[in-house]
């Protein structure tokens, strides 16, 4: 356990803090009573040798400090999942610590009491000090429901309290029995496992606590009546992803306007006021230039974020799951695949990430394989310079231009061959296993906006702790391989021409010029090459290196986009010619140049296999449609 | 709407009507992982059932059990048998 405690005997029961397991179903308002618990204190992280995410969290009452670990919301303790087998194995001492944890608190929805016993139920034959907590009092005795809640105590044999999480009622008597968890009583009955035993039980117990369910949630029945109305639901779907979508760009880009200029006055002001030249660049080139252009895109992601975790949690992502669900049974995979490859279009990390609700693995690897072919926010930055930069603002038809075309082309491209790849996938290796389909469909509730701002900011943390090293590191070492060695460019080229000269000779410039040969059938000079090997570590650098590289090449302040536009090969060509842009654009729907993409499918899939073998295939498409792109793009324009 | 292709069972979950309620007779192979999971969910002898409705493309469909909705496809639902007489009975 902690290694700050004075030195003491081992043992579970000699631990300095107790360890308590936090069990419930999902939707049963879990989350939400674990971050009363704990403040805002947890740690997250992994399970050692599983994918699981783990949060624990520390509770302090009367000087006393006791470990509640929020363990995966699970229907059953028998496994089917990766989370459920976690909670299953925490609970039986094989996982974190040699022995299972000293009590366990089981939450449970006052409005599903008849299905939550079954998991109470499941909890109580543990044998482990446990105490019961029902969720969601408010919400039963609205819908005119009622349980006794002594009744409850008194035939479960363990004690019950009632909260209302979002209110934040009843928390405080959870707290005052934290003190001493090895006190509280081990359940006596031992529930019966059979189905029909089981039904018994449960009948028993209802019977016994006065259980009056409550009426139907009206207003989820309402709302349902209309999105999940066969003509009036798909359309209000396809409605909410256009929102979706239309949220991202246009709200996120005065934000994201804002920090770019941030960044740029930032470069001119280093650029005025640090005198030795070398120093000047690598700050404003490298470091502001590299990072800002990653920054700007927060406000996109951070918008993404809060929408998905607001649709996730009123309930709606279930909904999108089933309508989606027989659709994407035609190709193998399930509904809530949809969800993780709608996150996708943010990062697949997240993406791939979500992956973990899916019960089945081959489900969940299929997904994962083709997640990265998603649009994600950071391709936005690549499709739109080369966009702006080189496809006429013609108008196609109405107010629909050809720019925004070109845009849309390359997201359905990106959606379509992962859903074709998935398909393929699902035939082949990954055939189903048979693991059943089952979902929840929670009442639409209103979430508490700290659940919703606690989940975002956790994954803009990733985000950002992915800009401050991962992105940072890279501009920096590439600032300084565009630099090194120092060469003497020849007398008689102009201030400019040095520049580039310096560039080409540079150690990123040689490598640029050795892999030339793979990339030239896509049309791909040594510039080109230089920012595809950086933009592995992320897309976008893509574009801060062609930014570090123009920027050095040109003579004035011109932008990038104007930098592109005028930079020619050595016989007067221009490097970007429409084949060659259309090569970059195809290039960048498949190919998985993200290195935490990579890093987090390894971690997710447990394998190094997986990784290589989707970074090997996309790496083929992406070669392979480039190249046909270049070659039909150069035939019709030529 | 779209058909619902795959085949139904009769007297099974999958061949209840939307807005019509039965009572659970037993889940096919209890002992499985899919027919465990099925009476974990709250699917047991005895429960009673309804339709609330299916998805727009017809798979899969919303049951009420227990208090709470939950959706499984014509796969999963083929297996949950229904009393015989009390179909029709509320």
């Amino acid at each position: 356990m902690s290694c700050q405690e004075p030195a003491e005997s081992t043992g579970a029961t000699l631990t300095s803090q107790a360890r308590i397991a936090l069990i419930g179903s999902p939707n049963a308002g879990k989350t939400t009573l674990f971050n009363q618990l704990t403040g805002l204190r947890a740690k997250t992280g992994n399970y050692p040798g599983v994918t699981v995410s783990r949060r624990t969290g520390a509770a302090s009452v009367g000087g006393k400090t006791v470990t509640i670990e929020d363990l995966p919301g699970t229907y059953s303790l028998s496994p089917v999942s990766p989370d459920e087998q976690v909670v299953a194995d925490v609970l039986n001492g094989q996982l974190v610590e040699a022995e299972p944890p000293d009590a366990a608190i089981v939450v449970m929805d006052a409005t599903t009491v008849e299905r939550s016993l079954i998991l109470v139920g499941q909890v109580l034959d543990l044998g482990l000090p446990t105490i019961v907590v029902v969720t969601m009092v408010d919400e039963l005795a609205d819908r005119g429901g009622f349980i006794d809640k002594a009744a409850l105590q008194s035939i479960l044999g363990v004690p019950v309290i009632e909260v209302v999480g979002t209110k934040g009622i009843g928390v405080d008597d959870v707290r005052g029995l934290l003190a001493d968890p090895t006190a509280w009583p081990r359940p006596v009955i031992t529930p019966p496992a059979d189905p029909a035993g089981q039904a018994a039980w449960i009948d028993s117990v209802l019977e016994s606590v006065l259980h009056q369910p409550p009426a139907g949630h009206k207003k989820t029945a309402a709302i349902d009546r209309a999105l999940l109305h066969p003509v009036l639901g798909v359309v209000i779907f396809f409605l909410v992803m256009l929102t979706f979508f239309q949220v991202i760009f246009t709200v996120a880009k005065p934000l994201q306007d804002w920090i770019s200029g941030l960044f740029d006055d930032a470069g001119t002001w280093v650029e005025e006021n640090i005198a030795w030249e070398p120093l000047a660049s690598l700050i404003s080139d490298g470091i502001l230039g590299g990072v800002g252009t990653v920054l700007q895109f927060l406000p996109q992601i951070l918008l993404l974020f809060l929408m998905i975790s607001f649709l996730e949690n009123v309930g709606y992502m279930s909904r999108a799951a089933l309508v989606m669900d027989r659709a994407m049974g035609k190709i193998g995979l399930e509904g809530r695949c949809f969800v993780s490859l709608l996150s996708s279009y943010a990062c697949a990390v997240p993406g791939i990430m979500s992956t973990r609700t899916i019960p089945s693995s081959r489900d969940r690897i299929a997904t994962m394989m083709v997640a990265p072919l998603m649009t994600c926010s950071a391709r936005i930055p690549v499709y739109t310079l080369f966009i702006a930069a080189f496809v006429p603002a013609t108008m196609v038809w109405g107010p629909i231009g050809l720019q925004g075309l070109v845009l849309f082309g390359l997201y359905l491209l990106g959606t379509l061959s992962a859903l074709v790849i998935a398909g393929i996938l699902k035939r082949t290796k990954l055939r189903s296993d048979k693991l059943p389909f089952y979902m929840e469909m929670p009442p639409y509730r209103m979430p508490g906006a700290r659940l919703v701002l606690t989940q975002c900011w956790d994954s803009c943390k990733y985000f950002l702790r992915k800009a401050g090293t991962i992105i940072l590191g890279t501009s920096i070492l590439l600032w300084i391989l565009l630099h090194i060695p120092v060469v003497t460019p020849p007398p008689e080229l102009n201030e400019q021409q040095a520049t580039s000269y310096q560039l080409q000779h540079s150690v990123a410039g040689s490598v640029g010029r050795a892999v030339e040969p793979v990339f030239a059938p896509l049309g791909f000079n040594w510039e080109i090459n230089v920012a595809l090997i950086a933009s592995m570590s992320a897309r976008e650098v893509f574009v801060s290196t062609l930014g570090q590289i123009t920027a050095a090449q040109s003579d004035d302040d011109s932008d990038i986009t104007t930098s592109l536009q005028n930079d020619t090969n050595p016989d007067g060509t221009p490097v970007y010619s429409p084949g060659t842009v259309a090569a970059i654009l195809v290039f960048f729907v498949f190919a998985l140049q993200c290195m935490s993409t990579i890093a987090v499918m390894r971690r997710e899939t447990n394998s190094r296999r997986w990784p290589l073998f989707a970074f090997c295939y996309m790496f083929a498409l992406a070669w392979v449609g480039g190249f046909i792109a270049n070659t039909v793009v150069t035939a019709m324009t030529s | 709407m779209a058909k619902r292709t795959s085949t139904v069972t009769p007297g099974s979950l999958a061949g209840l009507a939307p807005g019509e309620s039965a009572r659970i007779d037993r889940v096919e192979g209890f002992d499985d992982p899919v027919g465990q999971r099925l009476s974990h969910l709250g699917f047991l002898p005895g429960t009673m059932v309804t339709t609330v409705r299916r998805a727009p493309m017809g798979d899969p469909t919303i049951f009420e059990l227990r208090g709470n909705q939950m959706c499984l496809r014509i796969a999963e639902s083929n297996r949950v048998l229904l009393t015989v007489d009390d179909l029709d009975s509320p």
